[in-house]
C-alpha cells in the first residue's frame, strides 16, 4: 500500500504536468483562433467575398443603324441558340441523336460538342446550333421532355435587315482579334462583336455603349449559385444616316450582279441618298463566321465585291470632265459661249492624231453643241487653250481631286494632274499633248464616283461647294454653310444647257435615256473611258466593238447627271466597269435612278429637303 | 449511497453499478456529439442525409456499447488488456496482407457488415496494454532501462505497421499518447530527453526513408501553403479563409459560404472544426473548445481518483488520446500543424473514430465505477 501510494505521488505530479502541457497547447489553440478570427478577420472576410462572387461583364446591346427616315438598317436580333448541358443529359450521345433528327447536325458538329463536353465541366452549357429560325425552336421546346438537357438560349446579335444591298456603306461587325484589344473589358468578352468596315467601324464607340455587370455567386467549382446584384449597361447610341433606305435598295437592285457603283447626292445639302456598289457581299457572314471558301471567293472574285468602289474605285472621268474645262475655259475668256470649234473627225499635234469619237466628226460647234454630243475635239482645243493647270484647279472646286471627308474608311483622292505635279513625280515637262487628252478626261486624271457626284451637284446648285454627308445629327437636317465657288450664272447655264440637252436634245448621245413621264426630268453627261490602246491598225481596219472582247478589256461607262433640270435636286454618278458605253450601259441606269428619286420625293417628301429648296431659293433671290 | 472504502468493489450490483456512472460525463458526451449532428446538418446544405442521420444512429450505438464496457468489471480488462492489444495487431497485420486500399492508404479491414480500421482502435488497445504493463512494475523497477524494453516495442511493432499504411497521423498518435503514459508512469526525464536527441538525430532518415512523398507534400504544404495554392496548399489556405471570415460570431447557422459553396475540403469530417467556427465564429468555437476542456478536465479528476494504478495509467492514457485527437485536428485547420488526417472527436463524421473513442470513454467510466477498488501490483487479474 505504501508502494503504491508512492507511486500515486509521482503520477499525480507527473498528471499535473502533464495537464499543465495540455493547457499550454489548447491556449495556443485559442490565440491562433484569436488571431484568425479577430485580428486577420477582416482580411479573410475580403478573401472569403472573393472567393464566392465573381463579377460578369455584361455586353450592351449595339446602337441601330437607321435611315434618314429612321427606318432600322442594322439592328440586333434574338439569336436563339440550342445548348446542352451535359450534366443533366444523362446520355450525351442519345440525347445529340434525337436532337439530330429536329435540327441536322453535321460529323464535325458531333466531334465538337463530345470534345468540349469532355474538356469543360459538366454544368457549363455547350452550343449545339446557333440561329435557329422559330420553326427549330418550336419544334425543340416541344419535344423538350425527351431532350434532357437540351435549353433554348437567347443572345443578341448583329443583324444587317438588307443584307448585301447596304453592306459597304454599313459595313459589318465581327469578333475582336488579338490587336484589337484596347483595354476596354468588353472587347474580351466571349463572343463580342466590333465594328470592321463602314459605318460600324467608323462610329464604333457610340454604337457600343456601356457594359453592364453582373454579380453571381459561385461555388469552388465555379458554378453558379445566384445572381446578387445586376448593373444593365448602355445601349450604344443610335446612328442616322443620310441614306434613304428605298432608293438604295432600288439602285442595288438595278445594279444586279454588275460590277459598278452609284452615289445619289442630295444637291443642296450633300447629303448621300444611296451609295451602292455592286457586287456586294452579305455582312451577316462576317458576323457569323466566314469560312475560308467563302473568304477566297470574295477576296479572288475579279468583280471586287469587298471594295466600295464609290469611294475607293478611282476612274477617268472621261466626257463626263468636259463641263470642268468648259467652265475653266470660260472663265479664263479662252473661249467665249459663241465660239465655233471645226470638228473633221481628228486634230493633229504635231506628230500625233487627236481622234474624235464619231468617225465623220461633228462639224462647226459651240460648247452646249459639244457638251450635247460630247465633241472631242473641241474640248482638246478648249483645254489647249486654257491649258491643264487651270483646268484642274476649275476640277478641283468642283470638288475632284482630293477627298471629300465623307468619313467612311478606304476614300480615295482621285488625281488632278499639274505642270508641277508632273515635274515632281516624273521629273519630265509637260507635254501639249496631255493637255488635249485632259480635255476629254482621260490621260492623268483619276475621280471617284463620289466625287463625280459631288462635281454634278455643285455645277446643278448653282455652284456652291456642297459635300457629302452620311451621318445626321437626331436627324435634324441642318442646312450645312455653304461658300459660292466663284462660278458665273451665264457659263453655268451654258454647261446646264448642254447637259440638259444631252439627255433632251436632238442629237443629245443619251437621248435614249429620256424620261418621258410628265413632270420628271434629267440632264447629264454620258462618259466611255477606254481601258486599252487603240492601235493605228485598229483604228483603220475598223474599232473592235466591246462586245466582242474579253470583259477586262471593254471601256468603262460613265454617267453623272442630275434632276429635276429646271429646279435640281438630286445629283447622281454611274460608273460601270467595262460596261461598254457610258449612254448605253450607264446613262439608262441614271435614268431609272433618277425617274426614282423624283418619284421617292413626291410620295415621301422628307420636310427638311423641302427646306432646303426653299432657303435655295431664297439665296438666288438675293 | 451505502458504499464505503472497504467496500469490495466487484460485488456491486449492476443497480450500484449505474448509480456509480459519471452522469454528467455522458450528457457532456451527448451535448458534444449534438454540436456534430447540428455541423453535419449544416454540411449536407440542411439536411439529415447523408450524415446527419446515419452519425446520430452510430453515436447511439456506441454510447451504449459505452455503457457495457462501463459496467464491466475492470479487471476482466485487465487481464485480458494483452488479448485485446494481440487481436488488434493481429488486424493490422491483416490490413497489411489482406486489407484494401481507401482514400489513398491501405487501412481498412472488412468485417463482413462494416469495415474498420484496426489502426483506430490500436489506439486504445495500446493504452490498455501500457497501462496494464506498468501497472505490474515497481516504482524502483521502473528505472531499469531493460524493463522499458517490452512497453517500448508495444508501442513500436503498432507504430511501425501503421505508418507503413502510411497514416501519419494516427502513428503520430499512437506515439504520443504513448509517451504520455510512459511520462505519467514516472520513466525518468532524462531518457525522455535522450530519446528527443535520437528522434531528431534519425529525423533526416525519416524524411528520406520512411516518408512518402504525399506525406513530405503535406509538411512542405504546411511549411508554406502559398506556395502551392491550387494543390495541396489549398486546403489549408481555404480553411484558414472560411475560420477567418466567419470573425467572432460567425454568418450564421447555415450560412457559411466556404462550407457551403464547397471551397471548403472535407467539411464532414477533418474540417468540421472550420465549419463550425464560420458559422458561429470565434464565439462558437471556443464554446466548442470549452465543452472539450471540460470534458478533458473530467477525465483528469477520474483518472486521478483513482485507486488502483491500472485505472489511472488507463483513465489517463484515453485523455491523452481523446486530447491530441482534439489538438491535432484544430491545429490542422488552423494552419498550426500539418494536415495529417485526424478527426475532430465525437464531432466529425466517420464511424471508427467515434466506436474508438467511446470505447475509450467506456473504460474511463469503468475505472470511475471502480475507482475505490485496490488491486495488488502482482494481482494481474488472474486470480482474484
Amino acid at each position: 500500500m505504501h508502494r503504491d501510494s508512492e507511486r500515486h505521488k509521482l503520477f499525480s505530479r507527473r498528471a499535473a504536468m502533464l495537464g499543465g502541457g495540455k493547457a499550454l497547447l489548447l491556449s495556443a489553440l485559442v490565440g491562433r483562433m484569436y488571431y484568425l478570427q479577430v485580428v486577420e478577420s477582416s482580411r479573410y472576410k475580403t478573401l472569403a467575398e472573393e472567393n464566392r462572387i465573381n463579377f460578369r461583364l455584361l455586353a450592351p446591346p449595339r446602337g441601330r443603324i437607321v435611315d434618314r427616315f429612321g427606318r432600322a438598317m442594322a439592328d440586333n436580333q434574338q439569336n436563339y441558340r440550342a445548348v446542352v448541358i451535359p450534366e443533366q443529359s444523362g446520355d450525351l450521345a442519345v440525347t445529340l441523336g434525337l436532337l439530330s433528327k429536329i435540327i441536322p447536325l453535321g460529323d464535325k458538329d458531333w466531334r465538337r460538342i463530345l470534345r468540349e463536353a469532355k474538356r469543360r465541366r459538366a454544368f457549363v452549357p455547350i452550343t449545339v446550333r446557333e440561329n435557329l429560325n422559330w420553326g427549330d425552336v418550336a419544334r425543340i421546346e416541344v419535344n423538350a421532355p425527351d431532350l434532357p438537357g437540351v435549353l433554348i438560349d437567347v443572345g443578341q446579335s448583329r443583324n444587317y435587315i438588307y443584307g448585301s444591298e447596304i453592306a459597304h456603306v454599313l459595313g459589318y461587325v465581327a469578333a475582336v482579334s488579338e490587336k484589337e484589344i484596347s483595354g476596354d473589358p468588353l472587347l474580351e468578352l466571349p463572343g463580342f462583336r466590333i465594328g470592321k468596315a463602314g459605318v460600324e467601324k467608323v462610329y464604333d464607340m457610340q454604337l457600343r455603349g456601356q457594359g453592364g455587370s453582373s454579380q453571381v455567386e459561385v461555388n469552388a467549382l465555379g458554378r453558379v449559385i445566384r445572381e446578387l446584384a445586376r448593373q444593365e449597361g448602355q445601349v450604344g447610341n443610335e446612328v442616322r444616316l443620310t441614306i434613304n433606305l428605298d432608293l438604295q435598295r432600288f439602285i442595288a437592285k438595278l445594279l444586279g450582279d454588275e460590277s459598278a457603283s452609284v452615289v445619289v447626292v442630295d444637291v443642296h445639302s450633300g447629303d448621300v441618298l444611296a451609295m451602292v456598289s455592286s457586287p456586294s457581299f452579305d455582312p451577316n457572314m462576317f458576323n457569323k463566321g466566314l469560312e475560308q471558301a467563302q473568304w477566297e471567293a470574295l477576296v479572288h472574285n475579279e468583280k471586287s465585291p469587298l471594295t466600295n468602289k464609290a469611294i475607293s474605285g478611282q476612274y477617268a472621268p472621261g466626257s463626263t470632265f468636259k463641263m470642268a474645262v468648259g467652265l475653266a475655259a470660260l472663265e479664263k475668256g479662252a473661249i467665249t459661249p459663241e465660239t465655233k470649234v471645226h470638228c473633221s473627225g481628228s486634230v493633229k499635234m504635231g506628230n500625233a492624231e487627236f481622234h474624235c469619237w464619231k468617225r465623220g466628226g461633228h462639224g462647226s460647234v459651240n460648247m452646249e453643241q459639244a457638251i450635247e454630243q460630247s465633241c472631242d475635239v473641241y474640248f482638246y482645243e478648249a483645254a489647249r487653250r486654257t491649258g491643264i493647270d487651270r483646268v484642274s484647279a476649275m476640277a478641283e472646286r468642283l470638288g475632284m481631286g482630293k477627298t471629300l471627308d465623307l468619313g467612311l474608311p478606304g476614300e480615295r483622292d482621285g488625281l488632278m494632274p499639274t505642270r508641277k505635279w508632273k515635274a515632281k513625280t516624273f521629273n519630265e515637262p509637260w507635254q501639249m499633248g496631255e493637255t488635249m487628252i485632259s480635255g476629254i478626261g482621260q490621260g492623268y486624271i483619276l475621280v471617284t464616283p463620289l466625287q463625280l457626284a459631288i462635281m454634278t451637284a455643285r455645277i446643278a446648285n448653282g455652284g456652291f461647294n456642297v459635300s457629302p454627308r452620311l451621318v445626321t445629327e437626331d436627324g435634324a437636317n441642318e442646312k450645312p454653310a455653304m461658300e459660292s465657288i466663284g462660278l458665273i450664272p451665264e457659263h453655268l447655264q451654258i454647261v446646264t444647257n448642254g447637259m440638259n440637252n444631252v439627255v433632251n436634245g436632238p442629237k443629245g448621245t443619251a437621248s435614249r435615256a429620256r424620261i418621258h413621264e410628265t413632270g420628271m426630268e434629267m440632264a447629264g453627261k454620258t462618259g466611255t473611258v477606254q481601258v486599252r490602246r487603240i492601235t493605228k491598225s485598229e483604228r483603220e481596219t475598223g474599232v473592235i466593238k466591246n462586245e466582242d472582247l474579253p470583259w477586262k478589256e471593254r471601256d468603262h461607262a460613265l454617267f453623272v447627271g442630275f434632276g429635276p433640270v429646271a429646279n435640281p435636286r438630286f445629283a447622281v454618278s454611274v460608273v460601270v466597269e467595262h460596261g461598254g458605253s457610258g449612254s448605253g450601259a450607264a446613262a439608262p441606269l441614271a435614268r431609272d435612278i433618277l425617274l426614282e428619286a423624283q418619284k421617292l420625293a413626291l410620295s415621301t417628301p422628307a420636310p427638311s429637303e423641302r427646306e432646303a429648296k426653299t432657303k435655295r431659293k431664297e439665296e438666288d433671290v438675293t | 449511497m451505502l458504499h464505503n472504502n472497504s467496500f469490495v468493489q466487484s460485488q456491486m450490483t449492476l443497480r450500484e453499478k449505474l448509480a456509480h456512472m459519471h452522469w454528467l460525463f455522458i450528457i457532456l458526451l451527448c451535448v458534444t456529439a449534438s454540436v456534430g449532428f447540428a455541423m453535419l446538418y449544416s454540411a449536407a446544405g440542411g439536411n439529415l442525409d447523408p450524415w446527419a442521420s446515419r452519425q446520430i444512429v452510430r453515436f447511439a450505438l456506441g454510447i451504449g456499447g459505452m455503457a457495457i464496457i462501463a459496467v464491466t468489471d475492470i479487471r476482466l480488462w485487465l487481464r485480458y488488456a494483452y488479448v485485446v492489444y494481440f487481436i488488434v495487431l493481429a488486424l493490422l497485420v491483416a490490413v497489411e496482407i489482406a486489407g484494401f486500399v481507401g482514400m489513398g492508404a491501405q487501412r481498412w479491414i472488412s468485417l463482413g457488415v462494416f469495415n474498420i480500421q484496426p489502426s483506430e482502435l490500436m489506439k486504445v488497445a495500446v493504452v490498455l496494454a501500457l497501462a496494464r504493463y506498468f501497472h505490474g512494475i515497481s516504482i524502483e523497477e521502473i528505472e531499469r532501462p531493460s524493463l522499458l524494453v517490452p512497453p517500448l516495442l508495444i508501442v513500436a511493432v503498432p507504430a511501425f505497421l501503421i505508418l507503413r499504411q502510411p497514416d501519419l497521423g494516427t502513428t503520430l498518435m499512437v506515439v504520443m499518447a504513448s509517451i504520455g503514459i510512459f511520462f505519467a508512469a514516472g520513466v525518468k526525464m532524462w531518457k525522455f530527453a535522450l530519446v528527443g536527441v535520437i528522434g531528431l538525430a534519425s529525423a533526416p532518415v525519416a524524411w528520406f526513408y520512411v516518408l512518402r512523398d504525399y506525406q513530405r507534400a503535406r509538411i512542405m504544404t504546411f511549411i508554406n501553403p502559398e506556395s502551392d495554392t491550387l494543390g495541396s496548399g489549398y486546403h489549408i489556405i481555404q480553411s484558414k479563409i472560411a475560420l477567418g471570415s466567419g470573425g467572432v460570431f460567425g454568418k450564421g447557422y447555415l450560412m457559411g459560404t466556404q462550407g457551403h459553396l464547397n471551397f471548403l475540403p472535407e467539411k464532414q469530417t477533418d474540417f468540421i472544426f472550420t465549419m463550425l467556427a464560420e458559422e458561429f465564429g470565434l464565439v462558437g468555437g471556443l464554446a466548442l473548445l470549452a465543452l472539450y476542456i471540460i470534458i478533458l478536465f473530467y477525465g483528469f479528476s477520474i483518472s486521478l481518483s483513482s485507486r488502483n494504478h491500472f485505472g489511472r495509467l488507463l483513465g489517463m492514457g484515453v485523455t491523452i488520446t481523446f486530447f491530441l485527437y482534439i489538438f491535432i485536428n484544430i491545429a490542422m485547420v488552423m494552419g498550426l500543424v500539418p494536415v495529417v488526417g485526424v478527426p475532430l472527436p465525437l464531432v466529425s463524421y466517420g464511424g471508427t473514430a467515434m466506436l474508438t473513442i467511446l470505447f475509450g470513454f467506456g473504460l474511463l467510466m469503468c475505472v470511475h465505477i471502480n475507482r475505490d477498488l485496490t488491486i495488488g501490483r502482482r494481482d494481474s487479474g488472474d486470480d482474484y
